[in-house]
This record gives structure tokens, C-alpha cells and sequence, in this order.
């Protein structure tokens, strides 16, 4: 009996396992060693260089760039996102005519596939058949031809990615607030009212501390989906114009794979690792820091 | 320090559905401590919450200090309130939950370290200023809630069941604290339970809640010796009063006026053939369960309540000789359930 379920455990757990193994962590193992080899596509044969990989990217202005850009990326988005969610959250925490509806709205670019999102924006966004543009004329915020182009002038094309980014991530974010709110017990907030507190007051010094670990929750994932993207890059600019959109890890494509240097490419994701243990190590604290009840 | 009052008091949380509350009607007096007794469900929450400004009537008048309030928000009504669940900030350490009342409504920041000094020191808290609600016991959380209610001196006190999240023994010295706190304070309280010796204990008067309608308003004694109805005498005494029904009236005792024959000499009494079924012994009492032999009523089961003065040794399966006293019989409109005037039954 013992054994029999015993290899049906390892029967229901292997297809999972295999999984992490031959996806994740073999591909992990072999970014490491490329990292410190000099592999390209088309010669693959692995020949140990140390730390020169490291060394040269560090020194490499687009490489620095990229970093630069992924700290704006990822910061800006965040601090979008969480106000937006938080305000969300709290609009969509009482009952209203339409609630069920308008929460399925507000979640339906999480559900959406992010390349076909990306793509519908890169539409909206486009020089020629922007409807931003179209509207703007219309309303002549702007002549015609005299229009700015949304993804053709480096901080617009930053704006523009943000902005998709963020659009994508605020449901994920709202209904992990809607979660921590109604975990608040309804009676905290009403005792506040009832000691003089006006909205601002309980919003600030009851919800949003009551809220803090959920929030620090959102943040961490957050900042894990929005440092290690590249859809939303990659689809709306490719990195463009000049470098100026480019993110570490749309970079590291563009050199790995595109630019067929494996090796580089390969130091590149790995300098993600550090970056986001630090991250996830500060979160996880703050979370832990911040306990309620 | 101030009156409140409802007029006509009616909330309806879904349309076509009963009220939670049904017209009613109340008026407090100055620096009293007023309880609304009902069973849960009975909408004695719902008018506390509606007095506070948490919820909105559907119908009718609030007044606190003579003026109509309805509109008012709660922090514009100069109350306080203890929630059952006490309610205190979670992040917030001991001294900032007293400390922000006077800071919502914009009391000098040069008074709040001694008003909350004075606050906790009325309470007997000092020692605790520093730590988080998660590090206090169940009722030093409700002292902090109480402190937190009276730090900006209110014109009314709420208090909804706060002391049904403390254990019995607790639940006792509480309520004892509660009393020399109010007699000290003398704020008009408003105090929500459902336990009725709460009520008795802490009320000046208590007003019976059933199904949203105010079934009787009057002090401790007036409601248990004089119930207005059925509902009123057997919600209110434990175990709750006999009541047999005649074709014409009901007719109702308390258990502890159903005693062995002698006990009470003189006066016009009922004489009554108890058979005992069960006894039940606490100590300074004893409950004996039956049913009167040789009446209409011997399917009704029947509560008597002896004292620990009184004759031992009943047994279980054996009849005796019980008597009430005339003047403990309560009578009872069959149809309205009302109390009504004494008249002449036959028991047999």
C-alpha cells in the first residue's frame, strides 16, 4: 500500500518536476555557462573565457543604457500601477449597480493575451493611424502632420511603454488590493469615522497601513513582471528609437538571439538574478515587518 | 452630556422585505444608561448603528441634544462607540488608537499626551501605552476601546455587546467596571445585548427589542415583574416564566414563584399537583422539570426554582404539593399576546 502510493505520488508529481527541469532549470544552467564561455549561434562548442563577458557588457554603453532603462521602466510603472490599483481597489470595494461588470472589465487586459494587447496598441499608438492622433486633431490640440509621434521620439516611446505596461498590470494589481481590503474588518474604518476621521484621514492612516503587506505583495510582483518583461517592448518598439526604450531583457534578445552572441546575451539575463533576489529579499521583509491583526 | 431620541425609527434594507427596525420610538434621559435587549435579529444593532450615523433610516427622526441629526455624519454627532470586535487600529500602538480621536477632530497637539494620560489612568491602562492590540488580553483591548471612546469626552456613549468577546469570569468583573465607569462618567449610554443579565445588571432602564419593534420599555424591574407581553416574559429570567394557555387568556408564573405548599404562609395562593421529571442542581438553586398532574396541562412542561433555603429532596417520577401565589400569576391576551387584567381561571 505504502509503496503502491508512493509511486503514484511520484506518477502525479513527475509531469511537474520534469517540467521545471527541462524548462527552467536547464536553460538556467545553461545561461550560466554561457555566460562565462564564448558561445555564439553557429558555434556552440564551449571554450571557458571567465569573467570577459561581464566585463565587456559593463563596459558597454547600450548595456548601461538598457539598465538605466529598466530602473525607469520598472519604477515609473510601479508607482503608476499601485496608485492606480489602490484607487481602483477602493472604487470597486462597495456595492454598486454594475460592480460585477465593471470589475470583469477592469480585469479582462490581465486575461487578454499580452501579445495581442501589445499589438492593438501598437495600432493606437502608431505615427500614421494613431487613434490618440486622430482624436487630438480633432479636437485640434494639434494640427495635422504636426502631431507628436508616439513611439517614434525616445520620451514618448518610454511614456508609450510605460503606459502599455501599466495597463496591463493594474487589474492584476487592483484585485490583489480588492483582496487585501476586504480582509480589513468593516468596522475598523467605521470606528475611524465615528472617531471624527474624515476620507483622506482613514484612507491614509487606516487603510493603506491595514493594507501595507498586501500592497508590498503586489509591488514585489509587479516589479518581478515589469523588470523581466519584454513583450510590451519588444511588440511596440524593438527597443527604439536609438536604444532608448531598450530593457535588459530586451537586450539581451536582441544580443543573443538577433545578434547571434549567446554569451553575452546569456551575462546579460544572468545580471537579472542578483537584482531581483535583492528586490524580492526587501519585499518579503517588508511584508513580514508590516503584520496585522 | 445629552438626550437622544428616535421618532418613528424605520429601516428597511431591501424593499418589500420586513423592517429591521419598525417605528420606533425612544427618548433617553440625561446621563442614562439605556439597553436594547433582543434576541439577534431582533434589530437592536441596526438602531444602534442607525444612532451612530453608520447606517442610513429609511423613515423617521434621529435627535441627539434636541436637534434632528439624520444628516449628519457620524463624526459630526459627537458620539463615541465600542464595537463588539473593539475595533482598535491594528498598526497602531496603544497611545496613538486613544490619541486618534483628538487628532481627527483637531484637538491641540499640546493636550493630547494628557488627555490620553487621563483616558488610560480612568481605566487603568498606563503601563500598556506602548504596546500593539495584537499584545493585549481580550479585556485590556476592550479597556483600550473604552479609553479610545471617552478620550474626547462625547455626549453619547454606543456601545454594542462589548463584553460578549470576553469569557465568563472576564465577562463579569467587566461588566461590574463598566458600571462604576458610567456612574463616574454619567454620559448618556446606549447599550447594545442580548444577554439579559447584562441588561438587568447594567441598565437604568432596558428597552425589549422583537423583529425591529420596541415590545417594552422600563427598568430592570418593571420588565421582568410587569412584562408587557409573552415575548417580554419569557425572553427576559432564566429558566424563562411557565405560561399555560386557557381557552380565554394565557396565564404565567416565573419559576421561582412555583414553590412546595407552606413555603409562603397566608396570602391567596393556587394549589397545584407538581410531578417532577428531572432535577437539575447548581449549587444555590435547584430546577426541578415537570408537569402539573390533574390540570389541562399536563403535556405543558412546567420550571420550578428552588432556592437553596428551601425543602430538599425531590425526586424525579414523584407528585408533590406546589403553590403560586396569586399575585405572581401574570395574565395574557390569547390573540394579542398582551398583558391584560387578572380574571378568575379553572385549573382543572
Amino acid at each position: 500500500m505504502a509503496v503502491e502510493n508512493r509511486r503514484l505520488g511520484f506518477a502525479m508529481f513527475f509531469p511537474a518536476a520534469a517540467y521545471i527541469v527541462l524548462l527552467i532549470g536547464g536553460p538556467l544552467i545553461l545561461a550560466v555557462m554561457y555566460a562565462f564561455s564564448d558561445a555564439r549561434i553557429g558555434n556552440p562548442g564551449y571554450h571557458y573565457v571567465g569573467l570577459e563577458n561581464f566585463r565587456s557588457i559593463l563596459q558597454s554603453p547600450s548595456f548601461r543604457a538598457a539598465l538605466r532603462n529598466s530602473v525607469v521602466f520598472t519604477v515609473v510603472a510601479q508607482i503608476v500601477v499601485i496608485v492606480c490599483s489602490t484607487m481602483l481597489s477602493i472604487a470597486l470595494e462597495k456595492p454598486f449597480r454594475g460592480r460585477k461588470f465593471t470589475r470583469f472589465l477592469i480585469l479582462l487586459p490581465w486575461v487578454a493575451p499580452i501579445s495581442l494587447g501589445a499589438i492593438g496598441w501598437k495600432w493606437i499608438l502608431d505615427s500614421i493611424y494613431s487613434v490618440i492622433t486622430w482624436v487630438l486633431i480633432w479636437l485640434h490640440v494639434y494640427k495635422p502632420y504636426g502631431a507628436p509621434m508616439w513611439l517614434g521620439e525616445p520620451k514618448l516611446a518610454m511614456a508609450s511603454v510605460i503606459l502599455v505596461h501599466c495597463w496591463r498590470l493594474i487589474p492584476f494589481s487592483t484585485v490583489i488590493m480588492l483582496a487585501g481590503l476586504t480582509a480589513i474588518p468593516k468596522d475598523i474604518p467605521e470606528a475611524a469615522s465615528i472617531d471624527g476621521a474624515g476620507f483622506w484621514r482613514i484612507l491614509f492612516r487606516i487603510n493603506i497601513p491595514m493594507m501595507a503587506p498586501i500592497i508590498s505583495v503586489a509591488v514585489l510582483f509587479g516589479t518581478i513582471f515589469t523588470f523581466t518583461d519584454m513583450t510590451v517592448v519588444y511588440i511596440l518598439t524593438a527597443g527604439g528609437p536609438f536604444d532608448s526604450t531598450q530593457t535588459l531583457p530586451s537586450l539581451a534578445f536582441a544580443t543573443g538571439i538577433q545578434g547571434s552572441d549567446l554569451a553575452a546575451g546569456a551575462a546579460m539575463s544572468l545580471f537579472l538574478i542578483p537584482v531581483l533576489v535583492l528586490i524580492a529579499y526587501f519585499m518579503l521583509r517588508a511584508a513580514h515587518r508590516a503584520e496585522v491583526t | 452630556m445629552a438626550v437622544v431620541e428616535t421618532r418613528n425609527l424605520t429601516k428597511v434594507f431591501k424593499q418589500g422585505d420586513l423592517g429591521a427596525v419598525n417605528n420606533v420610538n425612544l427618548e433617553t434621559r440625561e446621563g442614562e444608561f439605556l439597553v436594547l435587549l433582543g434576541p439577534s435579529g431582533s434589530g437592536k444593532t441596526t438602531l444602534l448603528r442607525m444612532i451612530a450615523g453608520l447606517e442610513s433610516p429609511t423613515s423617521g427622526e434621529i435627535r441627539i441634544g434636541g436637534e434632528v441629526v439624520n444628516d449628519r455624519s457620524p463624526r459630526e454627532r459627537g458620539i463615541a462607540m465600542v464595537f463588539q470586535s473593539y475595533a482598535l487600529y491594528p498598526h497602531l500602538s496603544v497611545y496613538e488608537n486613544i490619541a486618534f480621536p483628538l487628532k481627527a477632530q483637531k484637538v491641540p497637539k499640546n493636550q493630547h499626551k494628557q488627555k490620553v494620560e487621563w483616558a488610560a489612568g480612568l481605566l487603568g491602562i498606563q503601563s500598556l501605552l506602548q504596546r500593539k492590540p495584537r499584545q493585549l488580553s481580550g479585556g485590556e483591548r476592550q479597556r483600550v476601546a473604552l479609553a479610545r471612546a471617552i478620550v474626547r469626552e462625547p455626549r453619547v456613549f454606543l456601545l454594542d455587546e462589548p463584553l460578549s468577546n470576553l469569557d465568563a469570569k472576564l465577562r463579569a468583573s467587566a461588566r461590574e467596571e463598566l458600571e462604576q465607569f458610567h456612574d463616574r462618567i454619567k454620559t448618556t449610554t446606549i447599550y447594545v445585548t442580548h444577554d439579559q443579565v447584562e441588561a438587568m445588571a447594567l441598565g437604568d432602564r432596558i428597552v425589549v427589542l422583537h423583529k425591529g419593534e420596541v415590545r417594552q420599555i422600563g427598568t430592570p424591574e418593571e420588565v421582568y415583574d410587569q412584562p408587557a407581553d409573552t415575548f417580554v416574559a419569557t425572553f427576559l429570567g432564566s429558566p424563562p416564566m411557565n405560561l399555560l394557555e386557557f381557552p380565554e387568556i394565557i396565564v404565567g408564573f416565573r419559576p421561582e414563584s412555583l414553590v412546595p405548599e407552606g413555603v409562603i404562609p397566608g396570602a391567596a395562593q393556587v394549589k397545584l399537583r407538581f410531578r417532577v421529571n428531572y432535577v437539575e442542581y447548581l449549587g444555590a438553586e435547584r430546577v426541578l422539570y415537570g408537569s402539573l398532574e390533574g390540570t389541562n396541562f399536563e403535556s405543558t412542561e412546567i420550571v420550578a426554582r428552588l432556592s437553596w433555603t428551601m425543602p430538599t429532596g425531590y425526586k424525579a417520577g414523584s407528585v408533590y404539593d406546589f403553590s403560586v401565589a396569586q399575585l405572581d400569576l401574570r395574565f395574557f391576551d390569547r390573540k394579542t399576546e398582551k398583558r391584560t387584567t387578572p380574571r378568575p381561571v379553572t385549573w382543572q
